[in-house]
Order: structure tokens, then C-alpha cells, then sequence
């Protein structure tokens, strides 16, 4: 059914934009999204709010709200999913990708046992025999590290901790052995040891399972270390991508480069004057012409505020950024630590 | 509700505190009550505040950082909440005032809330809310208006910006700031600011963070910063106080607890921090940290069950704070890097 090209991809968006229709015009929130996934990888998606994250996914998972007009053909594991109807979609998606969101209390039914919970999918999707289903998911629970599966799968939701209850999250998403998992901003309720139990487990499962992963998330620290790819959004638009310890060493756009320095870090010195970025985040409703970034940018030029920067594609072809003036890939002229407040000074 | 009894001494410790710091909270333990049960949220809690200073007060939820920032402006609830130990600010005993010289004090003690916007009444208009300390404090009009717009300068946002305008026309970066300007209107010399920065987003929080250490050198403000995030707590405190289940587990210089954390907690705290740099893959551990219950926590050494250093001795003998050679006080058997 599927050729074997189309097999090395999880995921496979292509220029994919969606807008709203309202009645002062139409609003695009997402600009033109390319993006691809290959088996067993982890991106990370980061942007601050407003960048798009949530709708990417949203738009993906074709939970987008009503009245959105999506553009551009997503791919699943071979299979283009424009052509399918909303049930089969459903079907399709369900059985392939799992998700966990930001706040477990919201998606768990305080009045449903776990056990129950965690079910669910497998029973609808899989159609397994209540047996079965219960074998699996006490069979989940152990491996995200709930102990004494066998009680707790008679618990309520809230009998668990925080970041318990993300756990079981996790369990009820992997129910159905996704192909693919998204986190979308999964840890950001969590205290920060809690925070790197969850995403341990996330990485030690997308391993074993041989799963590809998203993380979508505005910490940028989150992301390092733990993915292999990232995708930093701005006003709905890709601003830059590629291998995640490439882009932290060497941020090509402004606007990453102006995130990493305005981040506070352990390592620096006490009372550091962070770097910050002046302006505002754009306005969907009122877009500028040209780069989503120009207004608030250091290096600004002319033709930022007029066209928007194409992608611009660095040596091996990995890593590519959309800026007309990016940041030097000299190594010294780059250090997102320096206390320093010097804007567009680099060359 | 017992007062506390089984605490440990930290003799050394107490013998450092200063007797003319600005802000004294002493021995200070907070108990609630919850479904009949007694709860000690805070226990023998003691530190030292100079004006000026920045102390840091990091842990994770539960460990009775809110209730300490709360406890310092007499914020807490009066109904099933027992308080030991005293809050002195100024030679003031804050736990003993009355009502009336409660009101007087408030204007030197303010704070400053996670989600400033639930903070606001939102029916008025923003030059009202931050002048609602004035008003309380009997300012007239005109002095009013002056030390509101003054206020409001100080935190970059103009009066004209924000004349006739509510809370919900303003961003969260922007709620922030008029937060801060509400703080700062009635002169304070002491801000609890509780989280400040959590709910924003990364270059909004860098602006906050900017403006707090401005201000704080401006007008020689002492801060009592909570936060969970230890990056933040890094780049902002002179001091900074790690609780563990309302348990003083290490306190001391910046410096000290960032770059030779004594205690196994600090350490993990510490080591739980996301950094964002290239860095090599992390590698994944298994173990999920069991957070022991609140209302029944372990013998000896609370962190022990969750400790990579616990022996037996943790188990039979809660630790005192001691000194540490590089200035900071553990409250640990087994301290790192000693």
C-alpha cells in the first residue's frame, strides 16, 4: 500500500497554512509549515505564546476548531490524510498517535477509575477483549513508573499526585503503541524535579518503543539534550529548524538567538542584566508584511520590513533559518551567555 | 495544636543570625489544619533579611515557601492556622500587631503575586488599583496622583497609557508591571514576590526580572523572592534558603549554593534545572522521585527517603544546620563536597 519512500517518514507536512474567517478578515495563524519526521526521532517545537505551537499540532491531529481553513497535505506514516474523511481520520490518527496534554486533571474523568481510562483506547481502537485491555493496561502503568500497578488501577485520578497523574496520561497514550507521541507542553504545570521524572520517562519510552516524538514547549531548556531536531516558530511561521545541538550552538535567526540570551541561566553570574527583546509578539489580525521578527529586530534592514526572508539552507542542508541578515556562524561571535545588552553589534 | 517539639536544635546556626537585620523570622513553624488533621507546613524556620538584599526562597510546591512569604506580611488565614516563633521587621514583632498598626506597617511590607491579574479588581480602572494602598493609607488626591505616576514610571509603563484603561486591556508582561508599580506606590522597603515570573513568557519574564533589579537598586528594596524555577533564583538573589517539606535544608550565599551545593537536594534541584545550551544527550534515569506524604513525613531526615546518601543514622537523627567551609548552613549527615 505504501511505497517505501514514504515509509521513512512519521511525518511529512507540507506547506501547511490555516486561517480563521472573521468578520473583520480573514486571521492566518499558521504560514506556510514544512516539517518532517523520521521514525524514531524527537523534535522539539518552541515559540512563545501565540507562535503557533498549539494550532500546529491541532491543525496535524485535525482538532482544529470549527471554521478553520487548513491548506497544504500532512502525510502520516505514508498515508496523506487530506484524503480521508473525518471518521477515518479519526480512526487512522487514534491508532497512530498519542497525546499527552499540559494539564492531566483536565483529561482524566475525576469519576472514572484509571484503569478504566487507560482502556478506553485500546478497546475502541484495537478492539480488545476486557481481559486483554486490562493485562495492557496494567502492563502501561508499570512502565511509566506507577507503583503497584495492579492497586492503582482501580484508583481515581485523584488519588495521584501531579505528576503522577501525568504519568498516567502518558500510559493512556501509548495505549494503543503510537507511532508517533506528542507532548504538548506536558511538564509545565510540574516542579522541576517532577518535570525531568516526565521527560526521563518520555525519552526512555520513545526508545524502547521506537517511537518518534514531539515536544512541543516554550522552554527552550527542555528541549536541549533531549531532542534531535528543533522548530523554533514565530507568528505562525517556521523562523528556523535543525539539529538541536546545532541550533543552540549556533542560532542562525535573530529572533532564536534573542530567546537564548534573554533566558536566565545557573551558570552565569548572580545579577546578570538579561538580554531582552523590545516590542511586542506580532498581531495575527494585523500582520506586517515582510519577516514576522523585523519590528522588533536588532539587525533589521530595509527588505525585512518588505518581503519575508526565504529559507535559507546551511551547509549539509539540515539546519535552515528564514532571515536576511542572520546571526555570523563565527563560533566567538556567539554567546547567548554574555551579560551583555549590545544589539545587531555582531560581525 | 502542640508546638513543635521535636526539632532539632541548630544552635550553630542561630548563632549566626544577625539581631539587627532588617527582617528576623525566628524559629517560625506554621501548622493548618486539614480534614481534622494537623499539618506543619512551615517547621523551625529561621533566616535574616538586610535591606537591600535579595534572599531566594526555592523548593518544590508543598515545601512551605508561599506560607513563610505569607507568614512575614501576616497574610495567612487566622482560622486553622497555628503560628510559633516570631516575624521581627524593623524591631517591629509583626505576629503581635494590631490591626491599626498592622495598616501602618503594610506600607513598608508589599507583595507581588504569580498571576497579577486575579490580583486586580477588574471593574477598576488601572491609576485607581495601583493607588489602592494610598487610599488605604489616607494620601490625599493630589499627593496621590504624584506618587501613582511616579510609581508607574518606575515600572516603563506612562500615566497615559494607562488612563481610563482596565486590567484585561493590558498583556500579562504589562499586569506585571502595574503589579509592580501597586507594590512600589506606597514606598515599601520589603517585597514578597511570590512567583512573579512563572506565568510569562521567556522575553517578558527577561524584561520582569530586568525591571525587579533596577528598582531594587533604585530604591534599596529588600527582596524575598519565591520561585521554583532555581535559574531565576540564580540570576536574582544574594542569598538563597532551599526548604524541603517546610525544613530549612540548606541556606547561604548565592554563590556558595550554586556553585558547591552541600546538601543532596540542592543537588538534584540543581541538576533538574533545564539548561538551554548544546549539551550532549541526557541520558535517562528510570527511578520516579516517591514524594513522601505532607501529612506523615519520614523520621530523621525528611529528604531521606529520596536521598542517594540515607543511612540508618538519617533514619534515627534529624540533622542540624551546620556551617559548611564555603559559608553556607546544611541540614544534612552527609553533606557533598565537604
Amino acid at each position: 500500500m505504501t511505497t517505501p519512500t514514504s515509509i521513512e517518514l512519521v511525518l511529512d507536512c507540507n506547506s501547511l497554512s490555516a486561517q480563521f474567517r472573521t468578520a473583520s478578515g480573514p486571521i492566518q495563524v499558521l504560514h506556510d509549515i514544512s516539517l518532517t519526521l523520521k521514525p524514531c526521532t524527537a523534535l522539539g517545537i518552541v515559540g512563545e505564546s501565540g507562535a503557533g505551537k498549539s494550532m500546529l499540532i491541532k491543525t496535524i491531529m485535525g482538532l482544529g476548531p470549527a471554521g478553520m481553513q487548513v491548506s497544504g497535505h500532512i502525510s502520516l506514516a505514508g498515508t496523506d490524510l487530506s484524503s480521508m474523511n473525518e471518521r477515518r481520520r479519526r480512526q487512522f490518527l487514534g491508532a497512530k498517535v498519542g497525546m499527552v496534554f499540559q494539564n492531566p486533571m483536565t483529561s482524566l474523568n475525576p469519576f472514572v477509575r484509571i484503569g478504566r481510562q487507560i482502556e478506553e483506547a485500546s478497546r475502541y481502537y484495537l478492539k480488545l477483549g476486557k481481559a486483554d485491555a486490562k493485562a495492557l493496561a496494567v502492563d502501561l502503568l508499570g512502565s511509566v513508573g506507577i507503583p503497584d500497578a495492579t492497586d492503582c488501577y482501580d484508583h481515581f485520578p485523584h488519588q495521584f499526585s501531579g505528576g503522577m497523574k501525568q504519568r498516567i496520561m502518558i500510559a493512556t497514550a501509548l495505549a494503543c503503541q503510537p507511532e508517533l507521541l506528542i507532548a504538548d507542553e506536558a511538564t509545565t504545570a510540574l516542579d522541576v524535579t517532577v518535570q525531568k521524572g516526565i521527560l526521563d520517562l518520555l525519552q526512555i519510552l520513545q526508545s524502547k518503543r521506537r517511537m518518534s516524538m514531539i515536544l512541543v514547549t516554550h522552554n527552550l531548556g527542555i528541549v536541549a539534550g533531549r531532542t534531535d531536531e528543533i522548530l523554533v516558530l514565530y507568528g505562525g511561521h517556521v523562523v528556523e529548524h535543525g539539529p538541536t545541538d546545532v541550533v543552540f550552538a549556533n542560532p542562525r535567526h535573530r529572533y532564536t538567538e534573542a530567546l537564548l540570551g534573554a533566558m536566565p541561566r545557573i551558570d552565569q553570574p548572580a545579577h546578570t542584566t538579561l538580554r531582552t527583546i523590545p516590542g511586542r509578539p506580532p498581531d495575527p489580525a494585523n500582520p506586517a508584511p515582510g519577516c514576522p521578527f523585523a519590528p522588533r529586530c536588532p539587525a533589521a534592514e530595509g527588505r525585512c520590513h518588505s518581503s519575508m526572508p526565504p529559507m535559507t539552507v546551511s551547509g549539509d542542508g539540515a539546519h535552515r533559518f528564514a532571515c536576511y541578515v542572520p546571526v555570523s556562524t563565527h563560533p566567538s561571535d556567539f554567546r547567548p551567555m554574555a551579560p551583555a545588552v549590545a544589539t545587531g553589534a555582531e560581525q | 495544636m502542640s508546638e513543635p517539639t521535636n526539632t532539632a536544635p541548630n544552635a550553630e546556626f542561630e548563632a549566626s543570625l544577625q539581631d539587627d537585620a532588617l527582617v528576623q523570622v525566628r524559629r517560625l513553624s506554621i501548622s493548618y489544619q486539614r480534614n481534622g488533621k494537623e499539618f506543619r507546613a512551615v517547621d523551625n524556620v529561621s533566616f535574616d533579611l538586610a535591606a537591600g538584599e535579595t534572599l531566594g526562597l526555592v523548593g518544590e510546591s508543598g515545601s512551605g515557601k508561599t506560607t513563610i512569604g505569607r507568614a512575614i506580611l501576616r497574610l495567612l488565614p487566622v482560622a486553622d492556622t497555628s503560628m510559633w516563633g516570631s516575624v521581627i521587621y524593623d524591631g517591629i514583632d509583626v505576629a503581635a500587631l494590631s490591626k491599626p498598626a498592622l495598616r501602618g506597617i503594610r506600607r513598608r511590607l508589599q507583595m507581588i503575586f504569580q498571576d497579577p491579574v486575579s490580583s486586580f479588581n477588574p471593574r477598576r480602572k488601572v491609576p485607581d488599583i495601583v493607588g489602592e494602598g494610598l487610599e488605604i493609607q489616607g494620601i490625599g488626591k493630589a499627593e496621590r496622583t504624584e506618587l501613582i505616576n511616579a510609581a508607574l514610571d518606575d515600572v516603563g509603563m506612562s500615566r497615559s497609557l494607562v488612563e481610563g484603561r482596565r486590567p484585561h486591556q493590558f498583556s500579562g508582561g504589562q499586569c506585571q508591571r502595574i503589579a509592580i508599580a501597586r507594590a512600589l506606590a506606597v514606598g515599601p522597603e520589603l517585597i514578597v514576590c511570590d512567583e512573579p515570573v512563572a506565568s510569562l513568557d521567556v522575553s517578558v519574564q527577561a524584561h520582569i526580572i530586568n525591571l525587579l533589579q533596577d528598582i531594587r537598586e533604585t530604591r534599596n528594596l529588600a527582596l524575598i523572592f519565591i520561585s521554583h524555577d532555581l535559574a531565576v533564583v540564580r540570576n536574582v538573589s544574594d542569598k538563597v534558603a532551599v526548604l524541603y517539606m517546610g525544613k530549612l535544608v540548606e541556606i547561604g550565599p548565592n554563590d556558595a549554593l550554586n556553585q558547591h551545593p552541600a546538601h543532596p537536594y540542592t543537588r538534584i534541584l540543581l541538576d533538574a534545572v533545564p539548561v538551554a545550551q548544546a549539551r550532549q544527550k541526557i541520558v535517562p534515569s528510570a527511578d520516579a522521585a516517591q514524594i513522601p506524604s505532607r501529612m506523615m513525613p519520614p523520621s530523621g531526615c525528611r529528604f531521606r527517603s529520596r536521598c542517594p546518601k540515607a543511612q540508618q543514622h538519617c533514619v534515627d537523627v534529624e540533622p542540624e544546620l551546620r556551617a559548611t567551609p564555603h559559608g553556607q548552613f546544611v541540614a544534612c549527615h552527609f553533606p557533598n563536597n565537604q
